[in-house]
């Protein structure tokens, strides 16, 4: 095996194993084939370590099923009848189908719509762009997969941050600057089966056998909370109460650093108790700013301005009030009571004393009073958090509560604590939450009708995509202008992202044009009207800048005619936009990481880079050394320049500044009604080490794992309702209904199902009305769209009622 | 009796976080079909008193686990070893793993059929 073999060194990012990559790998070629794939053991990420679905590659690349040549549909829609087209009668096709609708409609009518982030969302932008709409849209509802709580960090914040593993430094754990954390908060994770968000899970194992202790917040036993120092089984959807819950411990006993709260927070700042909004300098004078805000300044015993701009007071020596209550004159004479954030935000927090918070969210008073405690006290302590914080619609007051957890603890920035994150080298690809890329829509005036973009003010300022739930209804309202096409690229809403998924299937086949890129035909590129076949992550040249190290990917193989999605894209591009300025990817990879002072040439020699101490892509302590804000003062890029407890941007959209817990819509608590018909909390989507959301249910090696759609149950409420292990049954609520396979086990509580999601069936007819058996086993049937937060973000995925029976006789058979 | 090889697999099963890389890992490096593999995860949920329980995955060495004699020839770590998400496995002598065994609890030592 080892003769003619040539090893190419590339880094992991979808498709393939489907995740969020940064693995680094050896991929062994032998005639231009794929003939084994292992961890590299030079990469500081994963240290030779590699994942089940990335071993699985040999399987992956050469499947039968693959997709090899653009299809062009020649039935009806979803008849499953495709003639094999070349790519350049594609890229035709697509350019006039989709010309005519611009034309006609003009080019926000044609919605490009993408699945999880990975390595698709520089290039569907290049491409939606390039064509002139502002709707790229992420398929989920409430946007509620990670950009939410990128967007709540910061508001808070002003950057986001992330467990420090060490992972900023080459030498990782062995770094002298580094230190092990204490204690890490697993909030909502299950490590097993997932490297979310651009941190590979078993970091954390790592520390744990440093010495790290784990608090696991999860209603499942999890193997992070079989082995926690405290586990805390939380009614799911009730995080921002327990981290309400978790402040008032800390503060009520004074465990937080107050050294931080006074300088690095805007604690200080006052609030007008008449309006309970922020006061502001022009509240005080009338030529006055209303981006300074006001201290009460105990030396003086008189109000004094905080100058956002020169992130400072005013005058000298001021000595400002963390707590108490003042009064103030207005530049109208009006004198008016104040207090300062500090003394709102504790009133707030002292709404949530431990006995009710202990009534709300089903876990012991003791426990959560031992976590906080032990969270509090550690140094350093770290969150790290899953996407339950998203999967919820007040996702952001549970963020503000959080991040004040590891704000007002003095984790921020530090070595072993949560560290902020930004791309490598602050090389950005393409507008995301506090960043701007290289990839732009041309115009402010195109970005107008971008839809939910006028409604949501998270969709202004940080998530630049269209608002999902809106774009569905706006299918069928057709206002306040029609949608004709859609592009679907790295996503399956009929099987996987989409919630209420008939509904999808019905939008998508009002279209006038859909286009699909895929690897696979799945239950949605059924649907389509051209199929473009993508390539693997070992058929393509890419780049990862997201967070670090700088990594190219390299192109190993190639399989049947597959195009990577990057250069798809570009080729329609360069077709839509008279004025596209990149003559190649290479080109256009160079001027990405143009801040890393490499071309995507040295990039690849390299293999990875890390930014370098002192960079503002490098940790520690930043904010004190004046790297996080482009005028290079000290402090955050928030409005006031500092850790906002008390959002000003949150009180600019007429939302509450502060945080605070909101039940969700389809509790026991908020639905009492329901819950007596529906006496279950149905939770979905933990994860499988063997799936990426809806793929890989066709890899023999990973299918083997998991062969089956799962519900877990206890198995005391298995008993009462007569189910056993491995029965099929029927989950249903009055969305509709599933048929998973029961797995009785007691990691589940007594008052809850977990449902497995994103389940079709490769194996089935692909034609309708099978569309490969999705509607038998894909239990977002039962989760409706539309139920966002506030500010649009956010969606009931984690915690909704259902109720179970048995499948009878004849209906069981089909799947066993 | 056939004789043991001498050498065998330490699995630290209190950090197995049952990713199933080894399984896998295995069946790629001797193109198992689905199906077989040298190595098999099992998980075991413990139901303890006062409603606690502890959750368990615990690689299992199967009839066609052979230590992965052609990679250890060579000076390679046993694939599953070196693929092992939670670095829990150990590849060795038995004697000297048996050593290692006494240092923590919750450990196995497998003597494969190899």
């Amino acid at each position: 095996m080892t003769e003619n073999l040539e090893v190419v060194r590339t880094t992991t990012w979808s498709a393939g194993p489907g995740c969020h990559g940064g693995c680094g790998v050896l991929a062994y070629i032998k005639d231009g084939k794929l003939v084994k794939i292992e961890g590299d053991p030079e990469h500081p990420w994963n240290q030779g370590r590699l994942c089940a679905r990335c071993l699985a590659m040999t399987q992956y690349v050469t499947h039968t099923e693959r997709l090899t040549h653009p299809l062009k549909r020649i039935g009806q829609r979803g008849e499953g009848k495709w003639q094999q087209i070349s790519w350049d009668e594609a890229f035709d096709l697509i350019e006039k189908k989709l010309g005519k609708i611009r034309d006609e409609f003009g080019p926000e009518s044609v919605i490009f719509s993408m699945g999880t982030g990975r390595d698709i969302g520089p290039w569907i932008c290049l491409l939606a762009y390039a064509y002139g709409s502002p709707n790229v849209m992420f398929a989920l509802s409430g946007i509620a997969c990670y950009s939410p709580r990128i967007a709540a960090v910061d508001t808070v914040q002003g950057d986001y941050c992330v467990l420090d593993a060490s992972q900023w430094l080459p030498a990782r754990y062995e770094d002298p600057r580094y230190k092990v954390p204490e204690c890490i908060i697993v909030w909502g994770y299950n490590i097993p089966a997932s490297c979310p968000d651009n941190v590979f899970g078993h970091w954390i194992i790592d520390l744990m056998k440093r010495g790290t202790k784990i608090i696991a917040i999860d209603p499942r036993l999890t193997w992070f909370a079989s082995r926690a120092e405290v586990w805390l089984r939380l009614r799911p959807g009730t995080d921002g109460a327990l981290a309400m819950g978790f402040l008032n411990v800390i503060i009520n006993e004074g465990l937080y650093d107050r050294e931080f709260v006074e300088k690095w927070t805007n604690s200080s700042h006052l609030v007008r108790s008449d309006t309970g909004k922020l006061l502001r300098e022009s509240d005080l004078a009338k030529d006055g700013s209303p981006d300074n805000f006001v201290a009460w300044d105990t030396k003086r015993g008189a109000p004094v301005v905080w100058d956002s701009s020169n992130v400072e007071y005013r005058l000298s020596d001021v000595q400002p009030a963390l707590e108490g209550s003042y009064e103030v004159n207005l530049f109208d004479g009006t004198r008016i009571p104040v207090k300062t954030v500090w003394s709102v935000f504790c009133e707030e927090v002292n709404r949530y004393p431990v006995e009710r918070v202990s009534e709300i969210t089903w876990v012991p008073k003791d426990d959560i009073i031992k976590a906080a405690r032990l969270y509090a006290r550690s140094k350093p302590a770290s969150i790290h958090w899953g996407v339950p914080i998203d999967m919820t619609p007040a996702i952001t007051p549970t963020v503000q509560a959080i991040a004040a957890l590891w704000c007002i603890t003095g984790n921020l920035d530090v070595p072993g604590g949560n560290v902020i994150s930004r791309f490598a080298f602050d090389a950005v690809a393409y507008a995301l939450p506090g960043a701007k890329g290289v990839i732009k829509l041309k115009s402010k005036e195109a970005d107008k009708k971008r839809i939910g973009a006028s409604r949501y003010g998270p969709l202004n300022r940080f998530i630049w995509r269209a608002h999902t739930d809106l774009a569905l209804e706006q299918i069928f309202t057709e206002e306040p202008y029609p949608i004709k096409g859609m592009w679907i690229q790295t996503c399956n809403p009929v099987a996987g992202i989409g919630l209420d998924p008939k509904k999808w299937v019905e939008a998508i086949k009002k279209l006038d044009f859909v286009v699909a890129v895929d690897l696979f035909m799945t239950p949605t590129t059924q649907l389509a009207d051209v199929v473009l076949p993508a390539a693997t992550f070992l058929e393509k040249d890419g780049i990862r800048s997201w967070w670090v190290p700088l990594q190219s990917i390299n192109k190993a193989i190639s399989v049947g005619e597959c195009k990577p999605d990057v250069e798809i894209n570009f080729e329609l591009a360069k077709r839509f936009d008279p004025d596209f300025r990149w003559k190649d990817i290479h080109e256009l990879f160079d001027e990405i990481i143009k801040p890393s002072g490499m071309t995507f040439k040295e990039l690849q020699e390299k293999g990875w880079a890390f930014p370098p101490e002192g960079h503002p892509s490098a940790p520690y302590h930043r904010f004190e050394k004046g790297l996080l804000r482009p005028d290079r003062k000290p402090g955050f890029q928030t409005p006031s320049g500092k850790v906002e407890l008390y959002s000003s941007i949150r009180e600019e959209w007429g939302l509450e500044p502060v945080a605070h817990y909101e039940e969700p819509p389809f509790t026991p608590i908020s639905q009492p009604e329901l819950y007596k018909k529906y006496p279950l909390i149905l939770s979905t989507g933990r994860r499988s080490p063997a799936y990426f959301h809806s793929e890989h249910r066709n890899i023999p090696w990973l299918r083997e794992i998991e062969p089956d759609p799962l519900v877990e149950i206890h198995p005391d409420t298995a008993e009462s309702l007569h189910i056993g292990d491995g029965e099929w049954v029927w989950v249903e609520n009055w969305m509709g209904r599933c048929k998973l396979k029961a797995k009785v086990t007691p990691i589940v509580p007594r008052w809850m199902v977990m449902a497995t999601h994103g389940w079709w069936f490769p194996e089935k007819p692909a034609q309708e009305p099978h569309l490969f058996g999705v509607m038998e086993s894909n239990v977002n049937q039962l989760i409706p769209m539309g139920f966002t937060g506030k500010d649009g973000l956010g969606a009931p995925i984690k915690h909704l009622l259902c109720r179970l029976y048995k499948v009878s006789g004849s209906e069981g058979t089909e799947n066993a | 009796m056939p004789k043991s090889s001498g050498y065998g697999l330490l699995i630290d099963y209190e950090y197995c976080t049952g990713c199933y890389s080894c399984q896998v890992a295995c069946a790629q490096e001797y193109r198992w079909p689905a199906g077989m593999s040298g190595i098999r995860v099992i998980e075991v949920v413990e139901r303890l008193p006062k409603d606690r329980e502890y959750l368990v995955y615990l690689p299992f060495p199967t009839e066609l686990c052979i230590l992965c004699a052609p990679r250890t020839k060579k000076g390679l770590e046993p694939s599953c070893v070196k693929h092992c998400m939670a670095a829990c496995i150990k590849y060795g002598k038995i004697e000297d793993l048996a050593k290692e065994m006494g240092k923590k609890p919750r450990m196995v030592l497998w003597s494969p059929r190899a």
